[in-house]
C-alpha cells in the first residue's frame, strides 16, 4: 500500500514537472510580455523593467532559475499586482476557492447521487423524464447565464420581501456561499446524476440483485447494500478530477458574485501575461489535481474491496 | 456537512454588508471593477489606482469641486519659461502626523524617474530638467532639476518650456512620498494598508486583497472641514457590469455603470441614467513602415473616404453613449476655458466612393497588386462587430480584401509595437488637462506612435505646442496637427466613448472628471 502510494506520488511529481515546463515555454512563446500597456514604455524603460524582473536573461536560463526557485517553494513576485508575492496570492485566495469548491461539490455529489438513483428507480416514468430534462438543461446552459439568472432572482426576492434574504454578491459569511456554490456545482450535479442513473440501471439488472431479491431481502436493503454501493463506484472515480475542475472553474461565478477566489487570478494572469502568477497558479492547480487523483485511487480501494493497492501495480 | 461547517467557521466573518448610503454616518458603499494593481503613486498606471490615490493623496495642486485647478499642498505657485516655484502650506500633515515638506516631493520625483523604479509613467516628469537622461541611466538622481529651499519651497527647473506644468503636478506620479516609509518596506511598500501613509482627505483603513477596501476620513488632512464623507467602503470587487447593476438595484452600492444590457432595465425602473464623457478617442491606426502597403498615402485616402464614423456608430454599434469622432482631439477637450472643437472644428472629410476608387487606382499604379490587409483588432464583442463592418465596407466599396487578426489587449499592443499589422483598432485616453496629451501622440519620437508615422511638419508643430507659452500660438498648432492627421490619414477617428451610470439619489456632490481620478468623492455627501 505504502509502496503504491509512493509510486503514485513519484509519477505525480514528474507530471507536475512536465506541466511546469510545458507552461513555461508555451507562455513565453505567446507574443508580448507583461509590460505591454496602453501607454508605451520607452526602450530604456522596457529594459529597466526587464532587468528588474530578470526577463533580460535567455529563456533557458530563466527556466532553470524558475525551477530552482520552485523547488524552494518560491513562485516569485507578480508582475501586475506589483509588490505582491505569488505565494501570498495563492495562500490568501485558494482557501476562498476551496470553500466554494467543497460546498459546490457537496451539493453536486449529494444532489447527483440522489437524483440519479431516483431517476433509475422510476426508470422511464415521469420522475425519470423530469430529471433528465433538468440534467440536459443544467449541462447545456453555461454557468455565466445561470449565475446571472440566480443573481437576478436574489435581487427580485429581496425586493419582494423588502429585507435582504440573501446577499447579491460579496464574501465574508456563510450566507455568501450557498447560491454561488449551487451555481458552480449545478453542471457537475447534472453530470453525476446522469452517470449515477446509468450505473444504477446496470446494477439493477445484475444477477446479484436478482439473487438478493430471491433471498427475500427488502427493497430498501437491496437498494442500500447492493445497488447504491456498487452504482456509486464510477461516480467516486469522477470525483477527483471534478474537485479540481470545480475549484479551478469558478472564474465566472467568482466574477459575478464578487468572490475573491483564486480562479479570477488564474484567468486574469493569462490575459495580462503575468508570468509568475500564470506559473504559480498552474503548477499549484496541477499539483492539486494530481493529489486528488491519488487520493481518489486510495478511496476507491476502500469502497471496493476487490481492488488491491499494490506497489507493483495491477 | 460537518467539514463544510468547520470551513465556514474558519472564514473571516464580517458584519452584514451595509446599505448603499447612510446619511447618519455619512458613509457610502461602492464596488471596484478590479483590485488596484498598485497603490504606489510613483508606479501606478491604472485607472483604479489613480481613482483611489486621488482620495488618499494630494499633490501640489488639485481640482476643486467645480473642476478648476486649485491649491493643494502648494498655497501658490508661479510657472515661468525656465522653471516653476511652489510655496507649500505649513499646515499640511501626513496621516501619521509628520509635516508634508518640499523634501517629500523631491524624494518622490527622484524615485519616479529612477531607472531602477522602472515607473511606466516616468515620462510625465520629463519636462523637469535632466529627468529623461536620469531615466536612461545617464545622469545621477541628484541632477534632477528640482530642489527644496527650506521645508516649504520647491524650485523646479525645466528641460524645455512647459506652460502647463502646474496641471501636471495634479497627476499621481507627482504626488509626494515619505522616504522613511518607502525605505522601511522596500518592495512591499504600498502593497498593504499598513505599509503606506497618506496626505489626502482619506486614509486606507482596510485592504483585504481581491475582496475589500475601506477608506476613512483623514482627521489630519489640512482641509478636513471641507470633507463631509466619513467612510467610503468597497466590499465588492467585480468587473461584471450586470453584477454591479444588481448590487445597485439591491441598494448595496451607491453608483453603478450602465451598459446596453442594463440600460433598458434602468429606464424601466425609472432610474435617472446619467452621462459622463470619458474623453477617450477610438481610431484606426495605419502602419506607415515602408514595407507595408498602408505606407502608401493614396491607399490610406481611399480607405478614409469610405469609412464614415457616423454609419459605424449609429448603424452598426448602436450603443447609447457612443458618438462619432472626426478629430484627433475629442469633442469635449477643453483648453484655456474653451471647448477646442467649437473654436477649431474638425477637418471636413469628403466621403465619396468615386473619389475613393480613384485613390485606389492611384495606389494600385504605385504599389502594383495589393495583398490582403491585416486588420488588428481587440477580442471584445464590440471590437469584433466593428471589425466585421470595416471588412465588409472595404470589400464592398473598394474590393479590398482584409484579414482579421483578433488579439487580447496585451497581444494587440505587442503586435502594434512590433509593426505586425496594416490597420489597427486602437484608442487613447487623456493623461492631463491639455490637448497636447493627444497632440504629441504621433510625433516621430513618441513611443506610442506605433504606426511609425514620421512627418517633419507634424513634429515641428508638436514642438511649438509643447514649448510656446502663448495661448493663440498653441491653439493654432493644435489645429494644424488635427489637419495634418486628416490630410496624411495617420489615423481615422471612429468614435468617442461616453459612459452612462446610475447614482443613489441621496448621494450628492460627486464630480465626474477626466483628470485627477474619477469619480471624485472628495466633496460628496449623503443627503439625510
Amino acid at each position: 500500500m505504502i509502496a503504491y502510494i509512493l509510486k503514485r506520488l513519484a509519477y505525480g511529481a514528474i507530471t507536475i514537472w512536465f506541466i511546469a515546463t510545458a507552461t513555461f515555454f508555451s507562455m513565453h512563446a505567446v507574443p508580448g510580455d507583461p509590460f505591454n500597456e496602453a501607454k508605451a514604455a520607452s526602450p530604456q524603460l522596457r529594459q529597466n523593467l526587464m532587468a528588474r524582473y530578470g526577463l533580460d536573461k535567455p529563456v533557458t536560463e530563466q527556466y532553470l532559475i524558475y525551477l530552482r526557485n520552485m523547488l524552494r517553494g518560491d513562485f516569485g513576485i507578480s508582475f501586475t499586482q506589483e509588490n505582491r508575492q505569488v505565494n501570498d496570492i495563492i495562500r490568501e485566495h485558494f482557501p476562498v476557492s476551496a470553500i466554494l469548491g467543497v460546498a459546490a461539490l457537496l451539493i453536486a455529489a449529494t444532489g447527483g447521487i440522489i437524483g440519479g438513483a431516483v431517476a433509475a428507480h422510476w426508470h422511464n416514468r415521469s420522475p425519470d423524464r423530469a430529471m433528465m430534462i433538468a440534467v440536459v438543461l443544467a449541462i447545456s446552459v453555461p454557468s455565466f447565464v445561470i449565475a446571472a439568472l440566480a443573481q437576478m432572482a436574489i435581487v427580485r426576492a429581496n425586493d419582494w420581501l423588502s429585507f435582504p434574504l440573501l446577499p447579491v454578491a460579496g464574501w465574508g459569511g456563510i450566507s455568501h456561499v450557498w447560491v454561488p456554490a449551487l451555481v458552480l456545482g449545478l453542471g457537475t450535479m447534472a453530470y453525476l446524476a446522469r452517470l449515477m442513473r446509468s450505473s444504477m440501471l446496470a446494477v439493477m439488472q445484475s444477477d446479484y440483485v436478482l439473487t438478493a431479491r430471491a433471498k427475500g431481502l427488502s427493497d430498501w436493503q437491496i437498494f442500500r447494500k447492493h445497488q447504491l454501493r456498487n452504482a456509486m463506484l464510477p461516480v467516486v472515480t469522477e470525483l477527483g478530477p471534478t474537485i479540481a475542475a470545480i475549484t479551478t472553474g469558478g472564474f465566472v461565478v467568482e466574477l459575478i458574485f464578487a468572490i475573491p477566489g483564486l480562479g479570477r487570478y488564474f484567468v486574469q494572469a493569462i490575459q495580462q501575461l503575468d508570468y509568475t502568477v500564470i506559473m504559480g497558479t498552474t503548477v499549484f492547480y496541477g499539483a492539486f489535481l494530481v493529489l486528488m487523483v491519488v487520493l481518489i485511487d486510495i478511496a476507491y480501494g476502500l469502497i471496493d474491496p476487490r481492488i488491491r493497492l499494490h506497489g507493483d501495480g495491477r | 456537512m460537518l467539514c463544510l461547517g468547520l470551513l465556514c467557521l474558519g472564514m473571516a466573518v464580517t458584519s452584514a454588508h451595509a446599505e448603499a448610503v447612510s446619511g447618519q454616518d455619512q458613509a457610502i458603499t461602492l464596488s471596484l471593477a478590479t483590485e488596484p494593481p498598485s497603490l504606489d503613486s510613483m508606479q501606478a498606471t491604472d485607472q483604479i489606482g489613480s481613482f483611489l490615490l486621488s482620495h488618499l493623496m494630494e499633490g501640489l495642486v488639485q481640482y476643486d469641486a467645480e473642476g478648476n485647478l486649485a491649491p493643494g499642498i502648494a498655497l501658490r505657485w508661479q510657472v515661468r519659461e525656465d522653471g516653476a516655484t511652489f510655496w507649500l502650506r505649513k499646515d499640511a500633515r501626513w496621516s501619521d502626523g509628520e509635516p508634508v515638506t518640499a523634501h517629500n516631493f523631491v524624494f518622490a520625483w527622484r524615485r519616479a524617474v529612477n531607472p531602477q523604479t522602472a515607473s511606466q509613467y516616468a515620462f510625465i516628469l520629463f519636462p523637469i530638467k535632466n529627468a529623461e537622461a536620469i531615466n536612461r541611466g545617464e545622469l545621477p538622481l541628484s541632477d534632477l532639476g528640482v530642489r527644496a529651499v527650506g521645508d516649504y519651497r520647491l524650485e523646479v527647473q525645466f528641460e524645455r518650456s512647459c506652460p502647463y506644468f502646474d496641471k501636471l503636478t495634479a497627476f499621481m506620479t507627482y504626488y509626494p512620498a515619505r522616504q522613511d516609509i518607502v525605505e522601511r518596506w522596500g518592495r512591499a511598500f504600498a502593497a498593504d494598508a499598513d505599509k503606506m501613509v497618506f496626505n489626502g482627505p482619506f486614509t486606507l483603513a482596510k485592504w483585504v486583497h481581491g475582496a475589500h477596501l475601506r477608506l476613512e476620513k483623514n482627521t489630519r488632512y489640512w482641509n478636513r472641514e471641507a470633507i463631509r464623507l466619513q467612510v467610503i467602503d468597497f466590499p465588492y470587487i467585480t468587473s461584471d457590469t450586470t453584477a454591479q447593476y444588481n448590487l445597485y438595484k439591491d441598494n448595496r452600492i451607491a453608483l453603478a455603470a450602465l451598459d446596453a444590457g442594463t440600460l433598458n432595465d434602468a429606464v424601466k425602473r425609472g432610474y435617472e441614467a446619467r452621462l459622463f464623457d470619458f474623453g477617450t478617442l477610438y481610431f484606426l491606426e495605419f502602419n506607415q513602415r515602408s514595407e507595408r502597403a498602408t505606407h502608401n498615402l493614396a491607399l490610406r485616402r481611399a480607405i478614409q473616404a469610405v469609412l464614415e464614423p457616423s454609419l459605424l456608430v449609429y448603424k452598426v454599434l448602436g450603443l447609447p453613449g457612443i458618438k462619432p469622432a472626426y478629430s484627433l482631439f475629442p469633442s469635449g477637450m477643453r483648453a484655456y476655458g474653451i471647448t477646442f472643437s467649437e473654436q477649431y472644428p474638425p477637418p471636413a472629410i469628403d466621403y465619396n466612393i468615386e473619389k475613393a476608387r480613384e485613390y485606389l487606382r492611384q495606389a494600385r499604379r504605385e504599389l502594383g497588386e495589393i495583398e490582403p490587409l491585416t486588420l488588428l483588432v481587440g477580442d471584445s464583442p464590440r471590437a469584433v462587430n466593428e471589425a466585421e463592418y470595416y471588412q465588409y465596407v472595404l470589400k464592398q466599396a473598394l474590393g479590398l480584401e482584409t484579414r482579421l487578426d483578433q488579439q487580447t489587449f496585451k497581444q494587440r499592443i505587442a503586435k502594434m509595437r512590433r509593426g505586425e499589422f496594416d490597420i489597427a483598432a486602437a484608442g487613447w485616453g487623456p493623461d492631463f488637462d491639455d490637448p497636447i496629451t493627444f497632440g504629441d501622440l504621433f510625433a516621430s519620437w513618441n513611443d506610442n506612435n506605433r504606426g511609425r508615422f514620421e512627418n517633419r511638419r507634424y513634429d515641428s508643430w508638436v514642438a511649438k505646442a509643447q514649448s510656446s507659452a502663448d495661448q493663440e500660438t498653441r491653439l493654432q498648432a493644435f489645429d494644424r496637427l488635427q489637419h495634418i492627421i486628416s490630410e496624411q490619414v495617420v489615423i481615422i477617428p471612429t468614435y468617442e466613448n461616453v459612459g452612462m451610470y446610475v447614482q443613489h439619489p441621496q448621494l450628492q456632490g460627486v464630480r465626474r472628471s477626466l483628470f485627477g481620478g474619477d469619480p471624485n468623492f472628495r466633496y460628496a455627501w449623503v443627503e439625510p
